[in-house]
């Protein structure tokens, strides 16, 4: 894996007075894949906000490429033609075909042609299975097939590093591999990303680390095997073991682990 | 009902609904311009701009366009400004206009989530690409309504503009009903008149929502 692309450096960043994240450092190294997860509000999605500058950081510093991309500037435009991000809510524009969805980056903040675009968004179309939406508005798309045109609107702009914010976390069950297969194939073909999720299987499946956040640092960062498999902490345990059932026919008694006498 | 006497004046019921339409329409047509203007410098923050604008809506809002056109009229010539009556009835329509418009323009850009601007932003456009190509024709759409209400609004209120000794239709129903009877006739060809010029308008804004819920939308609500 070659340079690192991103750096961030023990940001901090509180809303009304509540730290959420406090102290951050990160790093990604070119075409490798970096899966943050932790319980809800551990500061996940504040973390991928404020590295494309959605939210501003109280302290700290990010570079892109050794460029330092935080603090106040007015070509933040500039930096996020760099950073792909796709949302849990996908935001396709509603009052634009697919295709105008896909033109709108790079022909209008790129100043790429657009027949040039309009090739390739055909091409990516049909590697994601919606070729033929291509003419269809977004209402018309089911979940899935939205999320996987968000993940095409945003390669298009060929970021240097994509932000995925739990990208699956407001689909149907069953429409949640066909965006995460997605994802797999992107990493495959050396994107580097950043991707927050709820899915362990999937993160286990993609990402070269994992970086456990709670209340706002990380506290634990490892291979995927290592943190599945063998996590450091007893915090990353109790976080995992939340993703797991204890079945009914186990004779094991879950309950009063903690009563006297058991 | 005399059809004659009907018959007789249509020419001049004609020559004062082109009075009313034209600056009925020149009115509107600032207005849209100026609501627009208000509406971004509000949204963009654009500081003092923005304070005025704000005075402005208010103040224009909540006095009648008949005290405003008095005001254009018969005040400003004692301080050396002097327009025609037809300048006075297009500046007037629009101080009053362009209020309603911003506020309509408003509601619109208030509609749009915020996280359509987010997704905007995620694709590299600059602010100002961001408001036209995603925000202003999401807002445009829920504002639509709300405009066309006011497009009607402002063509009635040029009925004010005979105080400023325009022919439009009302003076010209009030000049021959006071000219000699017909009262009937001339108040039935008065409102068939303004009838003549709005229904369209109420029927385009009606074609216009319809075309406008149908083309795509409901993308926004889902999460």
């Amino acid at each position: 894996m070659g340079e690192a692309i991103l750096r961030v450096r023990d940001i901090h960043k509180s809303f009304d007075g509540t730290g959420v994240l406090r102290g951050v450092s990160m790093e990604i190294r070119e075409g490798e894949v970096v899966v943050i997860v932790g319980p809800s509000g551990c500061g996940k999605s504040t973390l991928l906000r404020c590295i494309n500058g959605l939210e501003t950081i109280d302290r700290g510093e990010i570079f892109l490429r050794g460029e330092k991309i935080s603090g106040r500037r007015k070509d933040l435009h500039l930096v996020r033609q760099r950073i792909g991000m796709v949302f849990q809510s996908y935001d396709l524009f509603p009052h634009m075909k697919v295709m105008d969805n896909l033109l709108l980056g790079p022909t209008k903040a790129l100043g790429r042609p657009r027949a040039e675009v309009e090739k390739e968004a055909l091409e990516m179309l049909e590697r994601v299975g919606l070729r033929e939406k291509a003419c269809a508005l977004p209402r018309t798309l089911s979940g899935g097939q939205k999320q996987r045109v968000a993940l095409v609107r945003a390669m298009l702009m060929r970021p240097e590093i994509l932000l995925l914010d739990e990208i699956t976390a407001a689909l149907d069950p069953e429409m949640v591999s066909e965006v995460l297969n997605v994802v797999i194939d992107l990493a495959r073909g050396g994107m580097t990303m950043a991707i927050v999720t709820h899915e362990m299987r999937f993160a286990e499946a993609v990402a070269d680390r994992v970086l456990f956040l709670e209340e706002g640092v990380v506290l634990e960062e490892g291979t995927p095997e290592e943190f599945f498999h063998a996590p450091k902490t007893e915090r990353a345990r109790h976080f995992l073991q939340s993703f797991t059932y204890a079945s009914k026919r186990d004779k094991v008694e879950i309950q009063p682990k903690n009563n006297a006498g058991d | 009902m005399d059809g004659a006497f009907i018959l007789a004046h249509v020419p001049d019921y004609l020559s004062g609904a082109w009075v009313t339409l034209r600056f009925g329409l020149y009115g509107v047509a600032c207005s849209l311009a100026l609501g627009l203007l208000c509406c971004l410098v509000r949204s963009f923050r654009v500081p003092v701009l923005r304070q005025i604008a704000g005075g402005y809506i208010e103040l224009a809002r909540n006095t009648p366009l008949l005290v405003q056109l008095f005001f254009l009229y018969a005040g400003l010539p004692r301080v050396g400004i002097k327009f025609s009556a037809e300048a006075c009835a297009v500046i007037g329509l629009t101080f009053l206009g362009g209020a309603y418009m911003a506020e309509a323009f408003r509601s619109g850009l208030e509609s749009v989530d915020k996280s359509q601007t987010e997704a905007g932003a995620c694709i590299g456009l600059t602010r100002a690409q961001n408001i036209r190509y995603v925000v202003f024709p999401q807002a445009l759409a829920t504002a639509v309504p709300a405009l066309f209400a006011n497009v009607i609004f402002l063509i009635k209120e040029t009925s004010v503009f005979s105080v400023l000794a325009m022919m439009d239709l009302m003076n010209v129903a009030d000049t021959l009903r006071t000219s000699g009877g017909h009262t009937v006739e001339v108040l039935f060809m008065l409102a068939a008149a303004y009838l003549m010029i709005l229904l369209p308008v109420s029927l385009l804004a009606t074609l216009a929502e319809r075309r406008l819920r149908y083309a795509g939308f409901g993308d926004r609500h889902s999460v």
